[in-house]
C-alpha cells in the first residue's frame, strides 16, 4: 500500500516532467535550449519522451505487479465479507460494539422475530437466524455489502486500463531495438530506400503513424516519429487523396477540414470511398484513419518579379510550386528560389491593441533564396494590400535566421491599389538621367531660387547630388555623408533641409512618373504628403531588403495535401472495459454503504440487544443508528 | 396497529406530489419544445443529451426542491429573454430588459454581482451571528446561480444568431467554463448548506467563486474575451457536451471541499471555531465532496479519452493537459487511499484537499498559460 502510493507519487512527478519540458521536439532544439551537456544526459535519461522511456514503463509496470498483489491479497477477505451475515457473532463480542442498545419487551419470540424481520425488510437488510449456545435467538442482517465489489472492480480495472495501454504502447520495438534488430532512420532519404531495419510491417500489432498524402496520389506506406528518427510503417492497403477542402466561418477561422478518401484494397471488391474530417475518422482492417493537419500538396504559383535596383520598371515572369526550386538571375550572382509554403488563408489580429477581431488578410508565399555560398534568406510575401492604420500597404517580410522575427517592407498601394505606383516611382528616383529634369521642375517651383541664374543653377547642381546619394543607400547614405561634411551643431538643421529637399524630390518624381504612364498626377494635400512619406520610407528600406528582386504573386493553382494519422490499438478494447468496471468500482466503492446488524432475542431475560456496525463510520452512519434506535424502541418497547 | 408502518420509508416515487409531476412534466415539454424547435441543429447523440438532461432534471428537482425551481426559473426568464431578442443581436442592446438585465452579457455581470454581495453578507452573517443575514445570504447566491444560468442559455442562443454554423454550446472556452465553475461550485455547496445546514461555510466558499469571477472580469475587460468565437474543427463534437460539465463537477468538488478544508484548519486551531460547524462535520463534508469530485473526474477523464480516441486518434496522447488531468486524479485516488485504507483523519488530510486545489488550478488554468498542447482552446 505504503509502495503503491509512492509508486503513484512517481508517476506523479514523472508526468509533471513530461509536460514541463516539451515532448518530441527536434532534437535541435533542445541543444539549443540545454547546451551540448545536459543534452546528452537529458537524453540519456530519455527526458524527450518521458512517457516511452524504460524507466516510466518500468514505474508502470510496478504498479501493474503492487495492483495485482494487492488485488490478490485481498479479494478472498473481500469476497467473505461481501457473502457472510457474520451469524456467529456472540454476546460478548456484541458487547464491544460502540454503536448498542437493549430494550425490554414483553412481546413473545415469535411477534418479536415477525416484527423485527419486517423492521428489517423494510429498511433493504438481508438476514440470517442462529440460536446461540445460550439459547437466545440472533438475526444477523446486512446492507450494502455489494460495496465490497467496488474495491475489486476499481482495482481490477487499474490492472486491465494498464494493460491495454502496455499493448498499445512500443514495448515490442523498444525490445527488438535493444536486441538489435530494429533501428529508427534518421535521415531523409525516399522512403523506398528505406532499410528493412527501420520498417514495420503489416502484422505489427499497434502503431500511431502519419501520412501526408497531396491531393490526387495514393500512397500504401506511413511513418512513425520516434525520438529524433522514423520507422516506415507499411499498410496492408493502399490510401489515395482524391480532394482535401477547407470551410471556414464568415471571420475567416477554419470551420471544418475533410478529407475525400479512396481505401483500394485486392481483398476489396470495390474500393471504398469515404470523407473523413475531425472528429469522424474512418476504420478499416482494424487501422482507424484520422483527419489530422494539412500541408500544401505542391501548389502552382506565378510571379512578377521586381528588381528592385533597375532603374526601370520592367518586370519577368516566374513560375513555380511549392516544394520545388526556381532561379533568378545569371552567373555568380544567380540566386535559387526555394518555395517553401503557400497560405490560402491568414488569419492575423491587425488592430493595433490587439482587441479587435482577427480577420482574414489572404494569401501569403513563404521562400528562401539562397546564393552560391548557400547564404539564404527567407521571404515572406502577401499576396493582398494589408490595412494598417487606415492606408494600405504590400508586406513582404525577411529574415535571416529561424530565430530572427520577420522584419517587412511595407510597399504603399497606389491609387488602383497596386504597387505599379510605387515601383515606376522607385525607376524614377533610381535613374540619374531624370535627376536634372527633377531639380528643373523643383527650381521652377521656387520662388527664392528662380530669379537668379546662378543661384538656380548652384540649387540644381545640389538636388542632383542629394538624389545620387539618395539613390546609392537611402537615408541611411544622406546621414553618412551628413556626418562627414557638416559640423556637429549644423546637423540637425542641415538634415531637416535635405530631408525636405527630397521629398519635394519625391513629389515631382511621383508626378513625373505618373506623367509618363498618363495617370492623374498627384495633387498637394496630406495624402499625397503621407503617401510620399511611405514611398520614401519603402524606398530607403529596400536597400535591407538583402536581395533585389521583389515576387509579386500574381496567380496560384491551390494543391492541398491532406495530413492523416493512423493508428491500430489493440488496447483500446481493453481500456475502456476498464473504464467501465473503474466507473463501476468507484461509485460501488463511494456510494454503497455497507452496514450490518445483531437484533439477539433474550427470551429469558424479556430483552432484545441490538447491535451496529459498519466499515466506514461516519455522520449518515451516526445518523442512521439514532434513527433506528428509536425506531426499534417505539416497535418493541 | 398502524405504528408498525411508521419506520417504513417511502421510495422516491411514493413520495411524489402532484407538483413534482408537473415540474417533470414542465421540463419534458419545455424539451420537446427546444427539440421540435432546433433539432435541425442537432444529431442523434445530442437528442439522446436533451431528453437526458430533461431525466436528470426532473430527478435532481424532486430530490432537491430548490435544485426544481432554479430549473423551472432559468427556463421561463431565458425563453423570456430569447423573446426580446426576436432574432436579431443587435436588442441586446436596444430593448430595454436585455440591456439592464437578461441579455447573457448582462446576466452575467448580475451573476458577478451578487456573488459579491452574497460573499460579503455571508461573513456579515457569520460575524453577527445573524441568521437573517445568512438567508439573505443565500437567497443572494441562489440568485446569482439563476443569472448565471440564464446568461449561458441566452449566449447559447445568441452564439447562433450570429451566424448558424457558429452557434454552440457556451462551454467551449476558457471564459465559458469558468462562468460554469462558478455555477456549478456554488450550486454543490447550496446543496450541502440545505443538507447540512452550515450557511457559516459560505463565506469561504464564495472566496473560490469570486477568485474566479476576478478572472473572469479581467479577461473581459482586458482581453474581450466574451467575445463569442467559432468553434475550431476539433471542438465541433458531441463529446463536449458532456466531458466539460463532468469536469467541472470534479473541479467544483475539488474547490468546494478545498474551502472546507480551509475552514477546518481554522477550526481546529481555534480560529472562528465557534462559528464553524463541528471538526466532524467538516470532516465529512470535505469527504463527500473529494469523492463526488473523484467520481465526476474520472468519468471526465475517461469521456475525454473516449473523444480523444475520436478526434487525435488515440485515447491517450499525453498531451500536458491529460497528463495534468491525471496527476490531479491520482491526487486524490492517494488521498481516498490515505483516509480509507490508513484510517487517517484530521488536519493533515484538510491539508492535502487544500493544497489539492492548487495542483487542480493548475490543470485547470495553468495548463492553459504555461504549457501547449492539443488542448489549444482556451490559452490566455
Ligand atoms: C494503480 C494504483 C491504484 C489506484 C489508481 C487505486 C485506486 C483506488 C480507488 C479509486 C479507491 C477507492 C477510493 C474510494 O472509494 O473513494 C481505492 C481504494 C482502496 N485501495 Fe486502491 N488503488 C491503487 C492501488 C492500490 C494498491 C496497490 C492497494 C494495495 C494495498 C490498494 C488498496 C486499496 C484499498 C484497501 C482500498 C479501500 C477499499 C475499501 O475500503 O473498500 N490500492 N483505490
Amino acid at each position: 500500500m505504503r509502495f503503491a502510493v509512492s509508486l503513484l507519487s512517481v508517476l506523479g512527478v514523472a508526468s509533471i516532467i513530461g509536460t514541463v519540458l516539451k515532448q518530441n521536439e527536434p532534437y535541435e532544439n533542445y541543444i539549443i535550449k540545454f547546451g551540448q551537456f545536459w543534452f546528452g544526459l537529458f537524453e540519456k535519461l530519455g527526458l524527450y519522451d518521458v512517457y516511452h522511456s524504460g524507466w516510466f514503463l518500468l514505474i508502470l509496470l510496478f504498479l501493474v505487479i503492487s495492483t495485482s498483489l494487492c488485488i490478490y491479497r485481498n479479494t478472498p477477505s473481500m469476497l467473505k465479507e461481501w457473502r457472510t451475515f457474520k451469524e456467529h457473532a456472540t454476546e460478548k463480542s456484541l458487547n464491544a460494539f460502540s454503536h448498542q442498545e437493549t430494550y425490554s419487551t414483553n412481546a413473545s419470540t415469535d411477534e418479536l422475530k415477525q416484527k423485527l424481520t419486517q423492521f428489517l425488510t423494510a429498511k433493504g437488510f438481508k438476514f440470517k437466524f442462529r440460536t446461540q449456545e445460550d439459547g437466545s435467538e440472533l438475526i444477523a442482517a446486512k446492507a450494502g455489502t455489494h460495496q465490497r465489489w467496488g474495491y475489486i472492480f476499481t482495482h481490477v480495472a487499474m490492472v486491465v486500463i494498464l494493460f491495454g495501454g502496455l499493448l498499445d504502447g512500443n514495448l515490442p520495438f523498444k525490445i527488438q531495438e535493444m536486441l538489435g534488430y530494429k533501428r529508427i532512420e534518421t535521415l531523409d532519404i525516399p522512403e523506398s530506400q528505406v532499410p528493412p531495419e527501420s520498417r514495420l510491417s503489416i502484422f505489427n500489432p499497434s502503431f500511431r503513424a502519419n501520412m501526408t498524402l497531396p491531393e490526387g496520389v495514393s500512397d500504401n506506406v506511413a511513418f512513425v516519429r520516434v525520438r529524433d528518427g522514423y520507422l516506415v510503417q507499411e499498410l496492408p492497403f493502399r490510401v489515395a487523396l482524391k480532394d482535401f477542402r477547407i470551410e471556414h466561418y464568415a471571420t475567416g477561422q477554419p470551420k471544418s477540414f475533410e478529407s475525400d478518401l479512396v481505401i483500394i484494397d485486392p481483398d476489396l471488391k470495390e474500393p471504398i470511398t469515404k470523407t473523413i474530417s475531425v472528429n469522424h475518422p474512418l476504420t478499416y482492417k482494424g487501422i482507424a484513419i484520422y483527419q489530422s493537419d494539412f500541408q500544401d500538396g505542391g501548389t502552382t504559383l506565378n510571379f512578377k518579379v521586381w528588381n528592385l535596383f533597375a532603374p526601370n520598371a520592367e518586370t519577368q515572369l516566374l513560375t513555380g510550386a511549392i516544394f520545388q526550386n526556381g532561379v533568378l538571375g545569371e552567373g555568380d550572382e544567380a540566386l535559387k528560389v526555394e518555395f517553401n509554403d503557400f497560405r490560402k488563408f491568414n488569419i492575423i489580429n491587425m488592430s493595433p491593441d490587439g482587441k479587435g477581431k482577427p480577420q482574414n488578410v489572404g494569401p501569403n508565399i513563404t521562400y528562401k533564396l539562397r546564393d552560391n555560398r548557400g547564404q539564404a534568406i527567407e521571404y515572406v510575401n502577401y499576396m493582398q494590400p494589408m490595412q494598417i492604420d487606415g492606408k494600405h500597404y504590400f508586406l513582404s517580410g525577411m529574415r535571416e535566421t529561424v530565430q530572427d522575427e520577420f522584419r517587412y517592407l511595407r510597399i504603399p498601394v497606389d491609387n488602383d491599389f497596386g504597387m505599379e505606383g510605387f515601383m515606376n516611382f522607385r525607376a524614377t528616383m533610381l535613374n540619374a538621367a531624370k535627376y536634372p529634369e527633377i531639380a528643373q521642375r523643383i527650381a521652377r517651383n521656387s520662388i527664392d531660387v528662380k530669379k537668379d541664374p546662378a543661384v538656380k543653377k548652384q540649387f540644381e547642381e545640389s538636388v542632383v547630388q542629394l538624389l545620387t546619394v539618395f539613390a546609392k543607400s537611402g537615408y541611411t547614405g544622406v546621414a553618412q555623408v551628413i556626418e562627414k561634411s557638416v559640423p556637429e551643431k549644423e546637423r540637425e538643421a542641415v538634415a531637416r533641409t535635405y530631408i525636405k529637399m527630397v521629398s519635394v524630390a519625391a513629389f515631382e518624381a511621383y508626378n513625373m512618373s505618373l506623367e509618363a504612364n498618363n495617370k492623374p498626377l498627384l495633387p498637394s494635400n496630406g495624402d499625397t504628403e503621407s503617401l510620399l512619406r511611405d514611398s520614401l520610407n519603402a524606398f530607403s528600406d529596400i536597400f535591407f531588403f538583402g536581395t533585389p528582386y521583389y515576387l509579386q504573386l500574381e496567380q496560384f493553382e491551390h494543391k492541398e495535401a491532406s495530413g492523416l494519422q493512423l493508428t491500430k490499438s489493440p488496447g483500446q478494447k481493453w481500456v475502456y472495459l476498464g473504464s467501465v468496471l473503474l466507473v463501476l468500482g468507484i461509485f460501488s466503492m463511494m456510494y454503497i454503504r455497507e452496514r450490518r446488524i445483531w437484533l439477539s432475542l433474550r427470551p429469558g431475560k424479556q430483552q432484545v440487544h441490538f447491535a451496529m456496525a459498519s466499515n466506514r463510520k461516519n455522520l449518515d452512519f451516526e445518523k442512521e443508528f439514532n434513527l433506528y434506535r428509536e425506531q426499534l424502541r417505539s416497535l418493541i418497547g | 396497529m398502524n405504528n408498525s408502518l411508521e419506520y417504513q420509508q417511502k421510495t422516491l416515487l411514493q413520495s411524489l406530489r402532484w407538483q413534482d409531476w408537473l415540474y417533470a412534466l414542465i421540463v419534458f415539454a419545455g424539451s420537446i419544445f427546444a427539440y421540435v424547435k432546433y433539432s435541425q441543429y442537432m444529431d442523434i447523440y445530442e437528442v439522446s443529451f436533451l431528453f437526458g438532461a430533461a431525466a436528470l432534471a426532473s430527478y435532481l428537482g424532486w430530490k432537491w426542491k430548490g435544485l426544481g425551481k432554479l430549473v423551472l426559473a432559468v427556463g421561463i426568464i431565458s425563453v423570456f429573454s430569447i423573446s426580446l431578442y426576436d432574432g436579431e443581436q443587435a436588442k441586446a442592446t436596444q430593448v430595454f430588459l436585455l440591456k439592464f438585465l437578461i441579455s447573457s452579457q448582462s446576466a452575467i455581470m448580475w451573476m458577478h454581482v451578487l456573488f459579491v454581495l452574497a460573499m460579503v453578507t455571508y461573513w456579515f452573517a457569520m460575524y453577527k451571528r445573524s441568521d437573517f443575514a445568512g438567508k439573505v445570504a443565500s437567497a443572494l447566491t441562489w440568485s446569482a446561480v439563476l443569472f448565471g444560468f440564464v446568461g449561458l442559455m441566452v449566449r447559447w442562443y445568441e452564439s447562433y444568431l450570429i451566424a448558424p454554423d457558429v452557434g454552440h454550446i457556451p462551454i467551449s472556452n476558457l471564459y465559458e467554463v469558468f462562468i460554469l465553475f462558478c455555477l456549478i461550485t456554488a450550486l454543490l455547496y447550496l446543496h450541502y448548506e440545505q443538507k447540512l445546514n452550515t450557511k457559516q461555510l459560505g463565506g469561504f466558499v464564495l472566496l473560490v467563486i469570486n477568485a474566479a469571477v476576478g478572472f473572469i472580469l479581467w479577461y473581459t475587460f482586458d482581453r474581450q474575451a466574451h467575445n463569442i468565437q467559432p468553434l475550431v474543427p476539433a471542438l465541433q463534437s458531441y463529446w463536449m457536451k458532456i466531458h466539460v460539465p463532468a469536469n467541472f463537477v470534479g473541479y467544483g468538488a475539488f474547490s468546494l471541499a478545498a474551502m472546507v478544508a480551509a475552514a477546518y484548519l481554522l477550526a481546529d486551531k481555534g480560529i472562528l471555531a465557534s462559528r464553524l460547524p463541528s471538526l466532524d462535520v467538516l470532516d465529512d463534508l470535505m469527504y463527500k465532496s473529494i469523492a463526488v469530485g473523484f467520481a465526476f473526474f474520472t468519468i471526465a477523464t475517461i469521456l475525454g479519452a473516449m473523444w480523444a480516441a475520436e478526434a487525435w486518434g488515440g485515447y491517450w496522447s499525453w498531451d500536458p493537459k491529460e497528463t495534468w488531468a491525471l496527476i490531479v486524479w491520482l491526487n486524490y485516488a492517494a488521498w481516498l487511499h490515505l483516509r480509507m485504507v490508513k484510517g487517517l483523519r484530521g488536519p493533515l488530510l484538510a491539508w492535502w484537499s487544500l493544497i489539492g486545489l492548487l495542483i487542480t488550478t493548475f490543470a485547470f488554468l495553468g495548463v492553459n498559460m504555461f504549457l501547449s498542447g492539443l488542448h489549444s482552446y482556451g490559452t490566455l
